[in-house]
């Protein structure tokens, strides 16, 4: 080891081979490569690079422009469709309630209209049943007299011919008659 | 110990003569292959992925975006402010990927070895950094604002003032290159040198001693293959490391305010 450490302190200190003493040649060299490659990467690489980000940056700040274009035009899109539904939900109310009291109305009439009709009928029929009432009561009359006198003339054996007469008793009859009926029977 | 000592001796440990390697063809050595190497790479690479440069990207433009957003963003912007910072970033960006590329040569095979471990090569980068940054600060401040910026401190008078002004005129100005060289250098060197060691000392271990060293041996090579992971991340993290440092430097330079 002590023969080791001598061989290398002996190396060292000959000084033919210090890595610290360096050749000319390579510091011109790294100098002149390297500055060729900066002058190449400043002009050709990254001017590319510093590009490709702003293209990138345009590309997304109009892509997002665009896209909320986009979006307002479908807001103000959707804001319209809305308020013509609204609209629409409006105006099928009114038409609605207009039908309904149109509907309404048309059914008071309607009613009305049965309603008179109904009357009429009824007093038209109040009116031929009384005059037919009437014209029964007027043969009835007639004929209750007639029958009735014949009937007293056969029981009372006289003949109740005569006019006068006869038309005394049926006054008679009848007064009493409409006086109550126990006269009658 | 002293047998060990003894059988030891067959053994030459690896040196800065392990990174003196022979000239390929007319004094151009792999080192300086590799430096041209990797700039090629790190342009063909991010200019390919930006030539089409899609809104959407596709995979190997967003791997290139990735990367020149990570330096971009997090190094250049976070440090330097979003008003400054697109000046600085094409010499940081090519900057760090051209040491990162130069250091992971380290590990990938066939090349196996850090570019950065030649002092020359990172000689140059950090004197190319030195005179950045205060060219930048004088051209902001004028020479003698800029001296008084970063030897001045604010805040502090008297005895005191008298010594920090020379200390932090050599803390800013004589010492960041050296520090800045040296940190790269080293780490490349003493990595690359370790795993020589671990990788030669294991073979020794194995083939010229065998018996009960075969299992040290092994051991050593076990060992070779942690610090080859352990370099990874120190390739990435010097590399980090210098760019973040000449960012702050310019940042420094440009301050208002020491």
């Amino acid at each position: 080891m002590h023969t080791l450490t001598t061989a290398l302190v002996v190396e060292a200190a000959e000084g033919e081979l210090n890595p610290l003493v360096p050749h000319t040649a390579e510091i011109v060299l790294s100098l002149i490569v390297f500055g060729i490659l900066f002058f190449a990467v400043r002009k050709f690489v990254v001017p590319a690079f510093e590009q490709a980000y702003a293209e990138r940056t345009a590309a997304i700040e109009g892509g997002i422009a665009a896209a909320e274009s986009k979006q307002a035009e479908a807001d103000a899109r959707l804001a319209e469709l809305e308020a013509q539904l609204a609209d629409a939900r409006h105006e099928a109310a009114r038409i609605r309630e207009e039908a309904r009291e149109q509907g309404a109305a048309i059914i008071a009439e309607m009613r009305d209209q049965a309603q008179t009709e109904a009357t009429r009928i009824v007093e038209n029929g109040k009116t031929q049943i009384e005059a037919e009432r009437q014209q029964a009561v007027t043969a009835l009359r007639a004929e209750v007299g007639a029958i009735a006198t014949g009937l007293a003339g056969r029981i009372v054996g006289e003949s109740l011919e005569d006019e006068a007469r006869q038309s005394r008793v049926v006054e008679r009859f009848l007064v009493d008659l409409e006086a109550g009926t126990s006269g009658v029977n | 110990m002293s047998s060990l000592i003894i059988k030891a001796e067959g053994f030459t440990p690896p040196g800065p003569a392990d990174f003196e390697l022979p000239a390929i063809a007319f004094g151009v050595t792999k080192p300086m292959l590799q430096l041209v190497l990797a700039a090629v790479i790190v342009f063909v690479f991010f200019y390919v992925a930006a030539r089409h440069r899609q809104v959407v990207p596709g995979r190997l433009q967003f791997a290139g975006e990735q990367g020149y957003n990570f330096v971009r963003n997090s190094m250049s912007r976070d440090i330097l402010g979003t008003h400054d910072f697109m000046k600085f970033t094409p010499y940081l960006f090519a900057l760090f990927f051209f040491i990162l590329v130069n250091n992971v040569f380290a590990t990938i095979p066939f090349f196996q070895f850090p570019t950065f471990s030649r002092s020359g090569m990172v000689y140059g980068l950090a004197a190319m950094s030195w005179i950045i940054y205060n060219a930048v600060g004088i051209k902001k401040h004028g020479f003698l604002g800029y001296l008084k910026l970063q030897s001045v401190p604010s805040g502090v008078t008297g005895p005191i003032l008298a010594l920090l002004i020379p200390l932090e005129f050599l803390s800013n100005i004589i010492v960041r290159p050296v520090t800045l060289a040296l940190r790269l250098f080293a780490n490349m060197l003493a990595g690359h040198l370790l795993l020589i060691l671990f990788a030669l000392g294991g073979e020794y271990l194995l083939v010229e001693l065998g018996g009960a060293y075969a299992a040290v041996g092994i051991l050593s090579w076990v060992m070779f293959i942690a610090i080859a992971f352990l370099e990874l991340l120190v390739q990435f993290l010097q590399a980090y490391v210098f760019v973040l440092l000449n960012a702050m430097y310019i940042q420094g330079a440009l301050a208002d305010e020491h």
